[in-house]
């Protein structure tokens, strides 16, 4: 556990006064504010941070006491006692995973342990950035494959010990939230819970490049096919299709086979496009009477 | 089924946050904030709690008067719309 200069996380000097600490906590929470900081979960990190700092230090009796223990903390008497209490208290649970895919929480609300080593976890004064009436927001990642969202399917998540079961829509985005209303946390007073975000996580896939609901793949064609015409196995999301190839086909056609993309967000039963694009395969390792056809054919070979 | 949306009472609002009626009816005034009226008692509807609990925080926390609020609300849903092409934009070139 480090020790956390609080000075420094508000830039002040020690000597700093009550009226300069509130003065530079106001400024920095008006840059790094999570409420003006949309989808930023450093900002909302560094917030956590200033709020830690100004509690200490807008706080006689805190600050005092860490400028008395300072950098030897450790072996206050005080941070004994509290290593003794802390031992009862339990860990916060994170988000833990449903089926195979993994579920991450972030935005955890804790002020750091080295400030809970401090002043135990009842040191933190009421108010602040607490829920007062609706719910906290709660946010999550999900990470999922390419396949995994090529249909609508069900799933069951286990978020702080409820379970939740939610339908992931087909052709969700890399990026893309959703909100599941009511599934953060409790409201306070009576207020209603706050929302459970989900931010969907997309790997790369290694056969398709994925462009909205477009596909693009690329497919290994020979040259025999390529001149004279003939047929191709490609493999699409949901299998594998055969399709005609023209004679004379050059390297680098694209050819669209409609509707085998990927489901359009929202919109059933419409799909996006599959590209795919041929790469002609030279033959190599070519036996004489092979060479000798080529050669023919360059019109190099003996008549 | 749909038009059953729960209101929440404005005064009880003002109690647990500490903050005047004044500042509520400001900003349905500017648009911000929908407000309804039943019965001579000013509410709003539950979908707008959470839009009503942030500008609560930049008027309390941050010292941010009305027409900062209106301003910053623009900018962000700006920041939004950004982050939104960005995302997929940057999908676009993976």
């Amino acid at each position: 556990m480090a020790f956390i200069d609080y000075y420094q996380v508000l830039g002040v000097p020690k000597t700093a006064t009550e009226k300069e600490v509130k003065d530079a906590y106001r400024k920095l929470a008006r840059k790094h504010h999570p409420d003006l900081n949309p989808n930023d979960p450093e900002a909302n990190k560094r917030f956590q941070q200033l709020n830690e700092a100004n509690e200490v230090l807008s706080d006689p009796e805190k600050r005092k006491k860490y400028d008395k223990y300072g950098e030897n903390w450790q072996h206050g008497e005080e941070y004994e006692k509290y290593q003794k209490e802390q031992q009862a208290h339990q860990q916060y649970e994170p988000f833990t995973g449903g089926h195979a895919s993994s579920f991450e929480g972030f935005g955890s609300d804790d002020f750091s342990d080295f400030f809970q080593s401090m002043f135990g976890q009842s040191g933190r004064s009421a108010g602040g950035r607490q829920a007062k009436f609706r719910g906290q927001d709660f946010n999550a990642e999900l990470h999922l494959d390419l396949k995994d969202v090529a249909e609508s399917h069900k799933q069951t998540l286990t978020v702080n010990g409820k379970n939740i079961r939610l339908t992931i829509p087909a052709g969700v985005e890399n990026g893309q939230t959703i909100k599941i209303a009511g599934h953060g946390g409790p409201g306070v007073n009576g207020g209603p819970g706050g929302d459970l975000y989900i931010t969907f996580v997309i790997a790369d896939d290694p056969g398709f490049k994925r462009n909205g609901s477009d596909l693009y793949a690329t497919t290994k064609l020979d040259l025999y096919t390529a001149v004279l015409g003939g047929e191709v196995t490609i493999n699409t999301l949901n299998g594998k299709v055969k399709i005609k190839v023209k004679p004379e086909t050059q390297n680098g056609t694209k050819v669209k086979l409609k509707g085998k993309g990927m489901p359009v967000y929202k919109k059933e039963n419409v799909f996006g496009d599959l590209y795919v694009t041929y790469d002609i395969q030279v033959p190599t390792n070519l036996t004489d009477k092979q060479k000798k056809l080529f050669e023919e054919l360059a019109g190099k070979g003996e008549r | 089924m749909n038009n059953m949306e729960n209101l929440i009472a404005t005064a009880e609002i003002c109690t647990w946050h500490e903050v005047e009626y004044t500042f509520i009816s400001s900003l349905g005034d500017a648009g911000l904030l929908e407000l309804r009226v039943v019965n001579e008692t000013t509410y709003i509807p539950e979908s707008e709690l959470q839009k009503l609990e942030k500008m609560i925080r930049m008027h309390n926390e941050l010292d941010i008067n009305i027409p900062g609020i209106e301003a910053i609300t623009h900018l962000l849903e700006r920041v939004e719309q950004l982050q939104e092409e960005l995302r997929v934009l940057r999908n676009r070139v993976r």
